[in-house]
């Protein structure tokens, strides 16, 4: 259990109050005082906590969508309540886990390990709070929600960026009339896309990668180029 | 069944003793995940008691008649039918597994000598059969007693068959089966006051079904927006009035409830009526919504009350008054301070239903360490009791549990942090008539009887 044991006040045998022992960690929110401006570290970890939630429903191959839209919507309103960092960089990052978070119901089936993990890529540029988790290192590459088993990475690798091989100008322009997107949402990004550029993107990815470093390359220059999110670019994206 | 307040229940009038009458289910310390009690429903004459599992099995107690020579086990519910509801299934389309565990059992007021029930897992509803057999044929002419087929060149002679009595046989059986409509998960399911129809809910729509027409359905309400991206809001439970056929009410995980007539349009999105409380702003969290969403509701059996269960609490609604409860019970408020942890360990999610007494002069829900709460309107007393193995003797009255919320633990008190959490009483149900309750601690269940009975 979870539970945890904070300081006790001391208080009369006959007194029997709701609030107990103070934990530590998190500050009573039945105090109006701390209901209203929560400080920012503890708002950061139910940030993070919150997100780590949306992963595990997003992975799901049906999500509980009572469940999803009760943790989209408390991050929400915990974002709304998170004061902009003077040390962030100016990317609007209040605003961005809610559009992402839109984007997360928007995009149903196929791309939902797309926008999750672009929902991930977000919560590592934003400055000044806890670093996000990385629930990938913990479990695995994301399945995608259309399989049991995660699916084989190995088609990954040979997906190179510059092997943009599948959709040569040749053959693309054989198979013009067919509608791929499907396949567009999917992992195998076309190296004619544009690639998100920018610094924090040159620590690990073109050097030898771990699986989930590409793995997350290839799904931010999927959404990047195949999805509308609401976000001004900015330095890091 | 009983009119409002009064009718033959005497629970109005005293303190209500409750006492240890059974348990089913296994005592093993390990629970296989498949024998976990899913949900809980008496008939409507309170003689069957049917129970369905995360296994996707039905299992049926009836009540034993009174019997002079075994004066102990009146009242006593045994094994009545077993039988298999739901199997796993795989939809191929969308590649997912859909769970065969049954999420509701309703069942079909008795009208010949069987019984129906209607039992559903996420997305099918199947209308179940069940009925008696203690006689049988002998003496057939087409075929011998071991059923082979006679020689039809040796039969030479004409007989009638005779019945003969035999061991009594319970069936199950599938009689229709209500598939394809629900793209969600179905929630709830309810049957008609008209007895020849039913609403199936799930997180964002609602169908209308009749019950011998299994390839179609009216969706009666869908919020399910254009935009899934501006979706904010689900469905988590829906029920039909008692007593006026056209009219039904849903919830929701904001915490409203709306009352729809079916008379007004086909398409029941706009409510007739809205039931809110408006939130208490000292008490507001980044939790408030979680705790806000409604896990279940409930018309009192004289329909003019309507009962929401909430994450902390039970709200009485008058149907009448839209802008707030007419009572509200604290069923575990020591879990405020908490609801961060819970949040952490998804506890905040668990959905707790609840239940009316045969008069609607007691109200029953679940919380976690095996407790149950029962709340009497008129004293406006209330208990917390516990459904352990260690309370089980034979008629052992229940004594009332105490947890303290804080300061001094006295003697017989527990503190919340000992409380177990894997203990959850989610699914409880109240004889229609008497005083007699079950409650389902995961895959135990526990009947207790009024002392009086």
């Amino acid at each position: 259990m979870m539970l945890s044991k904070g300081l006790k006040r001391k208080r009369e045998e006959e007194q029997e109050k709701e609030t107990l022992a103070v934990d530590t960690w998190w500050l009573d929110p039945s105090l109006p005082a701390v209901a209203q401006a929560p400080p920012p570290a503890t708002s950061s970890s139910l940030f993070d906590l919150s997100v780590l939630k949306l992963h595990h429903s997003l992975r799901q191959s049906e999500p509980d969508l009572r469940h999803l839209v009760l943790v989209v919507n408390t991050l929400r309103r915990v974002q709304a309540s998170m004061a902009p960092e003077p040390t962030l960089p100016p990317v609007p990052s209040p605003s961005a886990a809610p559009c992402v978070a839109d984007s997360l119901l928007a995009s149903s089936d196929a791309a939902l390990s797309a926008s999750m993990a672009s929902l991930l890529e977000d919560l590592s540029h934003i400055e000044g709070l806890s670093q996000a988790p990385q629930p990938l290192v913990d479990e695995g590459p994301p399945g995608r929600p259309t399989g049991g088993s995660p699916p084989s990475l190995g088609a990954l690798d040979l997906l190179g960026p510059a092997t943009g091989c599948l959709l040569d100008d040749e053959l693309e322009g054989l198979f013009e009339d067919i509608d791929t997107s499907m396949y567009d949402s999917e992992l195998w990004a076309p190296a004619s896309e544009a690639l998100k550029p920018g610094p924090e993107d040159g620590p690990g990815k073109e050097e030898a990668l771990e699986l989930d470093e590409a793995e997350l390359d290839y799904l931010l220059d999927v959404l990047v180029g195949t999805q509308a999110l609401e976000r001004p670019p900015g330095p890091g994206r | 069944m009983a009119g409002p307040g009064g009718g033959g229940c005497p629970a109005g009038g005293h303190d209500l003793q409750w006492c240890f009458s059974q348990v089913k289910g296994a005592v093993d310390e390990d629970v296989a995940e498949a024998d976990i009690i899913s949900t809980v429903e008496f008939s409507y004459s309170g003689d069957l008691l049917a129970t369905g599992d995360k296994g996707g099995r039905v299992v049926i107690f009836q009540r034993e008649q009174e019997n002079k020579s075994r004066p102990h086990a009146r009242g006593e519910y045994n094994v009545y039918s077993t039988f298999q509801s739901h199997e796993p299934e795989f939809d191929y389309l969308k590649s997912l597994e859909i769970e065969e565990k049954i999420n509701k059992i309703r069942w079909l007021p008795q009208q010949n000598a069987a019984h129906f029930l209607l039992s559903t897992n996420d997305k099918t509803i199947k209308l179940w059969k069940i009925s008696e057999r203690d006689k049988r044929a002998e003496g057939y002419n087409l075929k011998d007693e071991d059923g082979r087929l006679r020689d039809p060149f040796r039969i030479t002679a004409l007989r009638v068959p005779i019945l003969k009595p035999m061991d009594l046989m319970v069936e199950a059986s599938p009689r229709r089966i209500f598939a394809n409509a629900h793209t969600y998960h179905i929630n709830s399911i309810s049957v008609n006051s008209d007895h020849e129809t039913y609403l199936s809910a799930d997180d964002l729509r609602i169908n209308l079904w009749h019950l011998e027409i299994t390839d179609r359905s009216f969706n009666i309400v869908d919020i399910k927006p254009v935009n899934m991206e501006e979706l904010t809001e689900v469905i988590t439970a829906a029920e039909f009035h008692p007593l006026q056929c056209n009219v039904f009410v849903y919830s929701s995980s904001k915490g409203t409830i709306r009352l729809c007539d079916m008379r007004s349009s086909a398409l029941c999105d706009r409510h007739s009526k809205f039931f809110e409380e408006p939130e208490d702003p000292s008490s507001r969290s980044f939790f408030s919504e979680i705790i806000s969403s409604i896990s279940d509701v409930k018309f009192s059996h004289s329909g003019r009350y309507m009962m929401t269960r909430d994450y902390l609490s039970v709200k009485v609604w008058d149907l009448n008054m839209e802008s707030r409860p007419v009572e509200t019970h604290q069923v575990h408020e020591y879990l405020r301070s908490k609801l961060c942890s819970l949040y952490e360990n998804d506890c905040i999610f668990d959905k707790f239903e609840c239940c009316w007494s045969g008069s609607d002069s007691a109200i029953m829900t679940g919380s976690y360490n095996n407790f149950f709460r029962m709340f009497d309107r008129n004293t406006r007393r209330d208990v917390t009791l516990e459904a352990s193995r260690e309370n089980s003797k034979p008629r052992a009255c229940l004594k009332p549990r105490k947890v303290c919320a804080g300061g001094k633990r006295r003697k017989d008190e527990m503190s919340v942090d000992s409380l177990d959490f894997n203990k959850k009483i989610l699914h409880t149900a109240w004889h229609p008539a008497e005083n007699v309750i079950a409650v389902a601690a995961t895959n135990n269940l526990y009947i207790f009887q009024d002392k009086v009975n």
